[in-house]
């Protein structure tokens, strides 16, 4: 329905967006996903038509959508901080937008009553905005953005003003309505937590470029780039070299690791970066040639679920969730799981920000 | 002096009621300001009153005295509604530029803009008069270039003079107010009624317009409330046919000698300014809409469009050339000779001279009540400078009187700022009816120009100091006092060295108002001792072409010490107007 093509756009001088390309498409709930200042914002304005693009193109459904102004694409925004109408009630808020429709009166006060149950706000129809809470505050906006029946909801970090219990509850609540609205959203946000809870697909913006697009299991599972990796969370890389393609080995500085998977095999001798996620650790027995190394434990720490090992092993910290605690100091050898381990084609010194 | 000592109890009980004493030594603070408001402002309103209500019980009111009285009235509710029109016209577009949008003359046109805010009336007349008066620039240039025997455009003494001036004057306010508030105003929700379905015109109507109506309105009376009380500019651009308010006390004080219509005319002004203040405060004290907070820095951006480069363009050009043109076109008119000289028929002798200047330390009439215009220049200094001292000596305590939690301050806070409801000429009056015998006799006691010009600055200088008595913390002198610092010392390390700023702002503040004031001293200078405002005045409406010149080289020395104000404020701007 959406796509996105090669948008360029700089901001004070320095390049924003560089060649931003990616599709929406019906009913889907995409999450652009990014550090703050990545342009995820800009982006967002882009395809509403508050900003233009210097080069590249917005369509929809094949149109493109230069010159058409922005309040005729019928896109439904939700800003960040909200921007509730400060002069005008809970309900004339969303009634705005089936103003500007120019709908019969009545046809507009069946609408408003209809999304505000939704968000659970009937009672608050005549309230003024600025006495609302920041979640009620954010309930009339969504609201506001979907009682026109926007072709395409786009929302703005809209959990990013809340604390941490409402951002849980309402981002749930968020998913509901979402999916069961069947409007094609683009969410975005700096919070993968926020991210896995919302999206059908992530994209990941990096450098003003999509560093990864795809469901989130497979994002995690397979990161695209040292850089996701890092962003995801996932910390344990190790520098390496391909010593075989055929099972693919990988020798680090703290062992030599088989097989590892790939998402396309690198060439033999290749400089790579292995990751190893945190959930593979087992013990080692005495005979095991690969995907073994020796490691002091410097720090345990009790998660509720389980514990975090934080490891020493030649040079490199590395950190596990394991269900059982080793005590501090401890030291010997250590095993990890095929399945925990991944190969990203890509050096570790250029894969740093 | 122990107006700063800062017991932290007098501040602030633990009940939150201040202890009987605090209210003693706010009284101490009081005494002076309130007995020199109480002789010099209130007592001179109650000789008006008198001498109108006498006037009127003995007399009556004549069919004439009344049909002056409707029509000054009516032409002046005329002109200010007009005036106020045109330059919320003017004005409305340059506020959103300078919300909106980032251009390289941003700062410097902001500067210009605080130049009316002190420039005195008189400069301002003599400035349009250099520009459209008959020897004004657009005439001699049309005389020169057409051949023509006399000056094609009769601008001067017209409503279009008054107009363009009050807009020259308070274009700047709805600059300040409406801007600041556009400013303040999340762009972002002009962005949502767009992406809602709102087109350009329909997102200003139904957002952003409701959201300015406040500031816009506060704005547009403030500017009623400017023009509704000029002065200077009415009498020295409008002439004779167009009499405010103002004008009329004037004619009917001075001229006619008629003072119980005088006194009635003030009394009238003094009601309608009043009513005007009192719904300016109901207005602006509901100026403060609740905004979601915004982002810092996100709303001005340079212009894009073409529209916009035009738009901004077109605003810069405007603002250009109603803020500097005036000014320009009175100093280069100050050093031009472009008419026959005196005596000397034909033949332009054009070309840049001084001798209006030289003319200045001359005596021409060699008449006893003519001084050489020079002395104008050192009276106005001199009355500047005890303007200062007294604004000061009062301001001061009044200040520090209303930054401690007193209740009396709620009944004195309102009291304090009247002098800012009466007109200049009211108060003229007030003075030569109240102080008419020795040793106070108003033309042989030259101690009551100053005083006058005092209860001009007077509110200003208060309401500079004050801010930054309160913004002060508690905490700091605490500190300094925990450091071993003894009650003296904590005055002169922390309070004196942030009070100085302000206080040399007010200073500045009652210097230029003393310099520029016409509208009382009009009324109490004697001849021979005229200051700069008077004397320009004297000579502008003289003929002949040497008058003219002398008075534009006046305005011209006027316009730059005033022009000198600007910058050092410019340089020691408080803290807390370094956003504007």
């Amino acid at each position: 329905m959406l796509t996105v093509e090669n948008i360029h756009k700089h901001y004070e001088g320095k390049p924003l967006l560089r060649g931003v390309s990616f599709e929406v498409g019906a009913g889907e709930t995409v999450c652009l996903l990014g550090a703050s200042g990545s342009g995820k914002s800009t982006l967002l304005r882009i395809i509403a038509g508050l900003e233009e693009a210097e080069s590249g193109r917005v369509l929809w459904e094949g149109h493109d959508l230069r010159g058409v102004p922005v309040h005729e694409r019928r896109f439904g925004l939700m800003f960040q901080d909200y921007a509730l109408f400060p002069h005008r009630s809970v309900a004339q808020n969303v009634a705005f937008g089936l103003r500007m429709q120019n709908l019969p009166p009545a046809q507009i006060e069946q609408r408003v009553q209809e999304v505000l149950r939704r968000v659970n706000l009937n009672q608050f129809a005549d309230r003024r905005v600025t006495d609302l809470s920041g979640g009620e505050q954010q309930r009339v906006a969504l609201a506001r953005a979907l009682a026109p029946r926007p072709r395409l909801l786009m929302l703005d970090e809209p959990l990013g003003a809340l604390d941490r219990a409402l951002r849980e509850e309402l981002g749930q609540f968020l998913r509901e309505v979402l999916h069961e609205s069947g409007v094609p959203a683009i969410y975005v946000t700096h919070d993968q937590e926020e991210a896995f809870m919302i999206a059908d697909r992530l994209i990941l913006l990096h450098e003003g470029r999509v560093a990864q697009d795809g469901s989130p299991s497979r994002v995690v599972q397979q990161p695209a780039s040292v850089w996701v990796a890092r962003f995801l969370g996932l910390t344990n890389l190790l520098p390496g070299r391909v010593v075989n393609r055929q099972p693919l080995t990988v020798q680090t500085e703290i062992g030599v690791f088989c097989p590892v998977d790939c998402a396309e095999p690198p060439a033999l001798n290749e400089a790579v970066t292995l990751l190893i996620r945190p959930g593979g650790l087992t013990g080692a027995s005495a005979d095991e040639q690969f995907n073994t190394f020796t490691a002091e434990v410097r720090d345990v720490i009790f998660r509720g679920e389980g514990y975090r090992l934080t490891l020493a092993s030649g040079g490199h910290n590395l950190s596990f969730h394991v269900p059982q605690a080793l005590p501090a100091g401890w030291q010997g050898r250590l095993a990890v799981q095929p399945e925990a381990l991944w190969c990203l084609r890509q050096g570790e010194h250029n894969g740093d920000d | 002096m122990n107006f700063f000592s800062t017991a932290p109890a007098a501040r602030r009980s633990p009940e939150g009621q201040p202890p009987a004493s605090a209210i003693w030594q706010a009284l101490a603070l009081w005494l002076a300001p309130l007995a020199f408001l109480i002789i010099f402002f209130f007592v001179p309103l109650g000789s008006i009153l008198s001498v109108s209500a006498r006037g009127l019980i003995t007399d009556g009111l004549s069919p004439a005295a009344a049909e002056r009285l409707g029509r000054a009235l009516g032409f002046t509710f005329y002109q200010a509604a007009l005036s106020t029109l045109l330059t919320v016209l003017v004005g409305l577009p340059g506020a959103y530029v300078f919300a909106r949008f980032d251009f390289p003359a941003k700062r410097l046109l902001r500067l210009l803009s605080t130049l009316p805010f002190i420039l005195p009336t008189v400069v301002v007349a003599a400035a349009f008069n250099a520009l459209i008066g008959p020897r004004g620039w657009f005439n001699l240039l049309a005389m020169e270039w057409l051949n023509l025997p006399a000056p094609p455009f009769n601008l001067l003494n017209s409503l279009a003079a008054i107009l363009l001036a009050h807009v020259f004057y308070n274009t700047t306010i709805i600059l300040r107010v409406v801007g600041s508030a556009w400013e303040q105003l999340d762009p972002r929700l002009e962005a949502a009624a767009r992406v809602l379905g709102a087109s350009p015109w329909r997102a200003f109507r139904e957002v952003t317009l409701p959201l300015l109506r406040p500031s816009l309105l506060a704005a547009a009376l403030l500017v009623f409330l400017f023009d509704f009380t000029s002065f200077g500019v009415i009498l020295l651009l409008g002439g004779a046919r167009y009499a405010t308010l103002e004008v009329e006390i004037y004619i009917q004080a001075l001229h006619l000698l008629n003072l119980p219509l005088a006194g009635l005319l003030s009394l009238v002004q003094l009601l309608c300014t009043l009513l005007l203040t009192v719904v300016y405060t109901r207005v602006a004290s509901r100026l403060n809409i609740p905004l979601t907070p915004r982002l810092h820095g996100e709303g001005a951006a340079a212009p894009v469009s073409l529209r916009q480069k035009l738009l901004v363009g077109g605003v810069v050009l405007v603002l250009f050339t109603l803020l500097v043109l005036p000014l320009t076109a009175l100093a280069a008119r100050s050093v031009a000779r472009l008419e026959p000289a005196r005596g000397q028929r034909g033949g332009f002798e054009s070309g840049l001279t001084l001798d209006y200047y030289r003319e200045l330390f001359v005596n021409r009439r060699g008449s006893l009540f003519y001084v050489p215009p020079i002395e104008a220049a050192r009276n106005s200094l001199l009355y500047a400078g005890l303007t200062v001292g007294i604004s000061l000596a009062l301001g001061l305590p009044a200040a520090a009187a209303l930054s401690r939690r007193s209740p009396l301050n709620r009944l004195l806070d309102p009291l304090l700022m009247l002098p800012l409801g009466a007109s200049a000429v009211t108060l003229g009056l007030g003075f030569i009816l109240t102080f008419n015998r020795p040793p106070l006799e108003a033309r042989s006691f030259p101690l009551l120009i100053p005083i006058a010009h005092s209860l001009v600055a007077f509110p200003f200088v208060v309401r500079t100091l004050t801010p930054v008595l309160n913004s002060i913390p508690l905490n700091l002198r605490q500190a300094a006092a925990v450091l071993g610092a003894s009650p003296l010392r904590v005055w002169l390390e922390v309070d004196l060295p942030i009070l100085a700023r302000a206080a040399l702002v007010a200073a500045i503040f009652s210097f230029t108002i003393s310099l520029g004031e016409f509208g009382a001293t009009s009324f109490l200078a004697r001849p021979e001792y005229p200051t700069l405002p008077v004397a320009i005045f004297r000579f502008i409406s003289q003929p002949g072409g040497l008058n003219y010149g002398q008075a534009l080289a006046m305005s011209t020395l006027l316009l730059l010490v005033c022009g000198l104000g600007i910058a050092l404020l410019e340089r020691v701007r408080l803290p807390e107007e370094r956003s504007l």
